[in-house]
């Protein structure tokens, strides 16, 4: 039975490493300017955890073919290096190696949060609620109006609680239920929950953040594709959490433009 | 008989009566059995809960017969509503961590054989004792009792971020009075655990036979040990929370509900809460509570491991070290949680890297293990197959693990299928590989009799293999950009990813099924076992020294054990067996032999 | 492929080797009428109550962190005057701990033996759990104070910490009373069934209830 175990040990570490090697399911393609940097480091992980992991399963399942069954007299024997050699290894090859990748890794990191947004980025803010995302550009006046949050109102489509009558910063907004921006400019987002926790995700954009109730936020980034993309909640949010998804387009500015005009008409 | 200033207060002579036996006992072996009891009871309504959500997710109109009956509103004619699919969902994850990860290994198998192994006669502190499983037993009622009131349990999930566990009702269905309840079964979980600690603490600081030096203390104690220690902490933050939240349902406070929120088009009261709190002190608490979920485990499966190999590990001192440093790191790492979350981006770098560092240590720890098996003499039976099985699950799992501890890549691969397939390997299987290989070990000595070996192999192999089917996809469907918490998937891009939903499921319903197979032998076992011989394993440390199985109430038959070598005298030459027993004094010239 | 075989140990058997060192801390044996101090209790029990000052020490400073998270996330927070008695109930509770010294002595002598008259020992518990209850009574009038003022509980913020704190620390004193009864129920019997142990963990406890209150009374003062 042991030589069956390690047999079944090696079997399941290489077939898991299958679908990875033949990049069955694989994140989308990123269409962003700062995924390139996470997509590598990504990567760079995976071939560092599957060594480790295949090494791992595969003498782990070798100890356990060679070690087993073996006859009463045989002595015992000790791993060359013992204890000493082990834990050096871990700390100078493991340890290096992990603290080496998460120190490359801040620079991904850095790229999207210590960056300030282009000076012309394309402004948008979208609001999470339950159970879905509503956008609002600021308009000819580059200035987004007050939200009043009394007068939020689905019923009366007054999503954002704006009051047109009384804050001239209000009247140009654009509010709508798809987000749209021109490809290869800078967009900056701004965050702002209406209820509960939300966040939002872009798989291809490689952008997620969380909304956080009482904290607006931003981020920023740079899409680099024209395309529909999915953007999806991401922190549980109540009933209809599955079902709160929004969609982006990313256009030429050509057809950006002619698009915010038509929302612009429709306010 | 105890050379101390006072007695201790323990049954000088034995329990009489069937409540003083069974119920509100105050050995602390009855208790061990008690709290693993209530883990075994937790377990099966977590399996349960978890086979509909499996079924649920791969065919969501799918009609599951009798669940009607746990809730008409929230399963009509027994299809899930997308709102009972998350109340089941949170109540999964609450039972299977609480109730189920911390209360066995630790409360469980610890309770037990602690005392034991120290060569104690009991905890020092019998009556907390007791209190704290009947504490543990009421908040598993309060947990439970969240299913039968008329909107049922919460939906927020086991971490219940606020404020969608703070605003009550108005957020959704369960949200009142099943999050106050889910919230004060918490609690008092937390006071049960607490209890717990101080006995485990003062019993392996102080109660130690004469012999037994801290290092020879055998891999299992240290485990528990370190484990209470990091439960102290831990519980006495999660506490708080629990507190703080259920004042913001009932008493109108405002510790994390912010300003101007707006649900269901009303302006709520509340002002000025922060979100953030309670994800910092939640995950303050919830990240130290995964290691005492493990911890346990890996000192348990050290154990089993040894006495199968029939020689010691390379270094116990070196394990001992390192669970120690991942107890100490457990602390600094728990922003790893809230990477996205909204916190300042630098402290997410600062989080991810202790978060690395402690791959460290627990590498040694598997280096260790892997190391030691070579050159031994292995031994191949249920408890040793789930020992080497927790080798092989915690490698996959911790290294599912490194992607998540960077914050760049965890943008990705954050509230996915990823994260859940990580900690489900590290936690769901390979803390479970701890307990069951605990059990099949320890079983003997319980009962007295013996596990049926080919029962607990097709429950090995069945749960091994089921398990890698069940959560190595979780890893793709995360990587392909599967969001978790999700009740049914709606949309063309996860068309292509049903299969494999439907793959896990089948797979899961058949892991599932093997469960049935260890409850069947276990209790078969309990009744109509072989009886088994005092020390049927041929191990060392003091466990197996008792002159009974079970041991008789006070351990040791009236005379505690003197100890004269450290627990893991395997692979002597010149001793009657391969091994010497920590109570024989023979005299051993090992340099190995810890003083 | 060099391989370590380890010389396997040998087994000799010319008798028991002497244990090198002793087994977990054992008390030091009592014998009556030797001079102990009074502090003598078992081990056991004085990691016991470490163990649980530890984990009080880390729920209140959970809840001083939710503090000053919560002052720092928004504007709204009202400061108010501390009630006066407050202060009148922190030299209360400072009294108790002398006089549950004072006890400690006494009650301790009588027990080792070294003195025949329990009466001023009875006094100085009877005295410190007097003490407790008017401490209990100082904090219930510095609640009705603040309600006086409007300030109820989920009023403000501030409010909301003040009750938080010292209804939680109210609620330990009560326990703390509790094994103070426990000990003079004891210690009254005909034939006293009171351990020094027991005695010395309930003073542990005390003493810290009244290090935790003059924290959070600094705490209070500094922030509410």
């Amino acid at each position: 039975m042991a030589k069956l175990f390690a047999v079944t040990i090696i079997i399941i570490a290489i077939a898991s490493a299958v679908p990875i090697v033949m990049h069955t399911w694989e994140p989308p393609k990123d269409i962003s300017v700062h995924g390139k940097l996470i997509d590598e480091q990504f990567s760079e992980t995976m071939v560092e955890a599957g060594a480790c992991f295949l090494a791992a399963q595969l003498i782990l399942g070798f100890f356990i073919w060679k070690f087993s069954d073996r006859p009463r007299e045989e002595k015992i024997k000790s791993f060359p290096g013992g204890a000493r050699g082990l834990v050096a290894a871990a700390v100078i090859i493991v340890g290096a190696e992990v603290m080496a990748l998460g120190a490359f890794g801040t620079k991904a990191w850095a790229s999207i949060y210590f960056t300030p947004p282009a000076p012309d980025a394309t402004q948008v803010q979208v609001q999470a609620g339950q159970f879905a995302f509503y956008f609002r550009y600021p308009g000819p006046d580059g200035k987004f109006g007050p939200i009043h949050p009394e007068q939020i109102s689905e019923a009366t489509e007054n999503f954002y609680g704006l009051d047109t009558t009384h804050d001239p910063d209000s009247k140009d907004d654009i509010v709508t239920a798809e987000m749209a921006v021109p490809v290869n400019r800078d967009v900056h987002l701004l965050m702002h929950a209406k209820d509960v926790g939300h966040s939002f995700f872009v798989r291809e954009l490689r952008i997620q953040q969380d909304f956080v109730p009482g904290l607006d936020l931003s981020v920023h980034f740079t899409p680099t594709e024209i395309g529909r993309y999915e953007i999806v909640c991401t922190q549980l949010c109540g009933l209809g959490h599955y079902n709160m998804k929004a969609y982006l387009d990313v256009m030429s500015q050509q057809d950006f433009d002619a698009w915010l005009k038509k929302q612009a008409a429709l306010q | 008989m105890h050379n101390m200033s006072e007695p201790v207060v323990h049954q000088h002579t034995a329990p009489t009566g069937f409540i003083r036996k069974y119920v509100f006992s105050l050995d602390h072996k009855v208790i061990g059995e008690q709290y693993y009891g209530l883990a075994l009871v937790a377990v099966y309504i977590g399996l349960v809960l978890s086979w509909v959500m499996r079924i649920h997710l791969a065919w969501p109109n799918a009609a599951i017969p009798g669940l009607q009956l746990l809730s008409k509103t929230g399963a009509p004619g027994g299809v899930l509503t997308p709102e009972y699919y998350l109340q089941l969902m949170t109540m999964h994850g609450t039972i299977m961590v609480f109730f189920v990860l911390t209360t066995a290994p630790f409360a469980g198998f610890g309770n037990y054989f602690l005392p034991i192994q120290v060569g104690a006669e009991d905890m020092p502190f019998p009556h907390l004792n007791m209190m704290s499983f009947w504490v543990t037993f009421v908040a598993f009622c309060v947990a439970i009792s969240a299913f039968f009131v008329p909107q049922g349990p919460p939906l927020s999930g086991w971490t219940a971020y606020a404020p969608l566990s703070a605003l009550g009702q108005v957020a959704g269905p369960g949200q009142g009075t099943g999050q106050v309840l889910w919230a004060v079964s918490i609690a008092l979980f937390c006071v049960g655990q607490l209890l717990g600690s101080l006995n485990f603490i003062s019993t392996t600081l102080d109660m130690r036979c004469k012999g037994m030096s801290l290092m020879r203390l055998p891999l299992s104690t240290w485990a528990w040990f370190i484990t209470s220690c990091i439960g102290l902490t831990a519980f006495a933050v999660l506490m708080p929370a629990c507190i703080l939240l259920i004042l913001d349902h009932v008493a109108g406070t405002s510790f994390f509900i912010a300003s101007n929120l707006v649900v269901n088009d009303q302006l709520q009261p509340h002002a000025g809460g922060s979100t953030l709190l309670w994800q910092h002190l939640f995950w303050f608490f919830g990240h130290p509570e995964v290691y005492i979920a493990i911890v346990p485990a890996m000192g348990v499966v050290s154990h089993v491991l040894i006495t199968n190999m029939r020689r010691p590990l390379l270094s116990s001192r070196v394990i001992i070290y390192s669970m120690v440093s991942i107890a100490f790191l457990s602390y600094m790492v728990y922003g790893h949680h809230m990477f996205v979350s909204g916190m300042n981006p630098f402290s997410s770098l600062a989080f991810s890297f202790p978060t690395l560092a402690i791959t460290i240590p627990a590498t040694i720890i598997v280096l260790i293990w892997i190391g030691s098996l070579y050159g031994s003499k292995l031994r191949i039976n249920s408890a040793s197959l789930f020992a080497l099985g927790f080798v092989s699950m915690f490698v996959s799992g911790g290294i599912s693990g490194f992607f998540l501890a960077q914050p760049s890549i965890d943008i990705l691969l954050h509230a996915t299928y990823f994260v859940v397939g990580h900690f489900h390997l590290v936690m769901a299987v390979a803390a479970l590989f701890g307990i069951f290989a605990g059990t099949y070990f320890w079983f003997p000595k319980v009962t007295g009799r013996m596990m049926n070996e080919t029962l607990g192999r097709i429950h090995f192999w069945v749960t091994f293999v089921g398990a890698y089917c069940i959560f190595m996809p979780f890893h793709y469907l995360g990587m392909a950009g599967n969001v978790r918490r999700y009740q049914a998937f709606v949309d063309d891009f996860m068309a292509p990813l049903m299969p494999v939903h439907k793959f896990i499921t089948i797979a899961a319903l058949i892991t599932g099924a093997a469960q049935i197979v260890f409850l069947y032998n276990l209790i078969h076992s309990r009744f109509w076992g072989k009886t088994a011989p005092l020390n049927p394993w041929e191990a060392t440390s003091l466990e197996w020294s008792t002159p009974s199985s079970p041991p008789p109430f006070d351990n040791f038959g009236g005379k505690l054990p003197v100890v004269y070598h450290d627990p893991y005298q395997y692979g002597i030459e010149g001793a009657t067996n391969d091994f010497v027993m920590q109570t024989d004094p023979a005299q051993i010239n090992s340099p190995r032999d810890e003083k | 492929m060099a391989t370590t075989v380890h010389e396997p140990p040998k087994v000799t058997r010319d008798g028991p080797r002497p244990p090198s060192s002793s087994g977990g801390g054992r008390g030091s044996s009592s014998s009556p009428g030797s001079s102990l101090r009074v502090e003598d209790s078992s081990p056991a029990s004085r990691t016991g109550v470490w163990v649980g000052l530890a984990a009080i020490t880390m729920t209140f400073a959970a809840f001083t962190s939710a503090m000053i998270i919560r002052q720092g996330s928004s504007y709204d927070w009202q400061h108010f005057t501390l009630p006066p008695v407050l202060y009148f109930d922190t030299a209360v509770l400072l009294a108790s701990s002398v006089t549950l010294e004072l006890a400690r002595k006494r009650v301790g002598a009588f027990l080792h033996g070294s003195q025949t008259q329990r009466s001023s020992g009875s006094t100085f518990l009877w005295l410190t759990l007097v003490l407790g209850l008017v401490f209990v009574g100082g904090q219930y009038a510095a609640w009705l104070q603040l309600r006086s003022e409007g300030l109820y509980l989920a009023t403000n913020p501030s409010s909301s910490f003040f009750y938080l704190f010292t209804a939680l620390h109210a609620l330990h004193i009560l326990g703390g009373l509790a094994g103070l009864t426990l000990v003079l129920w004891r210690f009254s019997k005909p034939r006293p069934t009171l351990q020094v142990s027991t005695l010395s963990t309930v003073s542990y406890y005390w003493h810290f209830m009244d290090v935790l209150w003059v924290y959070l009374l600094l705490l209070l003062w500094a922030r509410i």
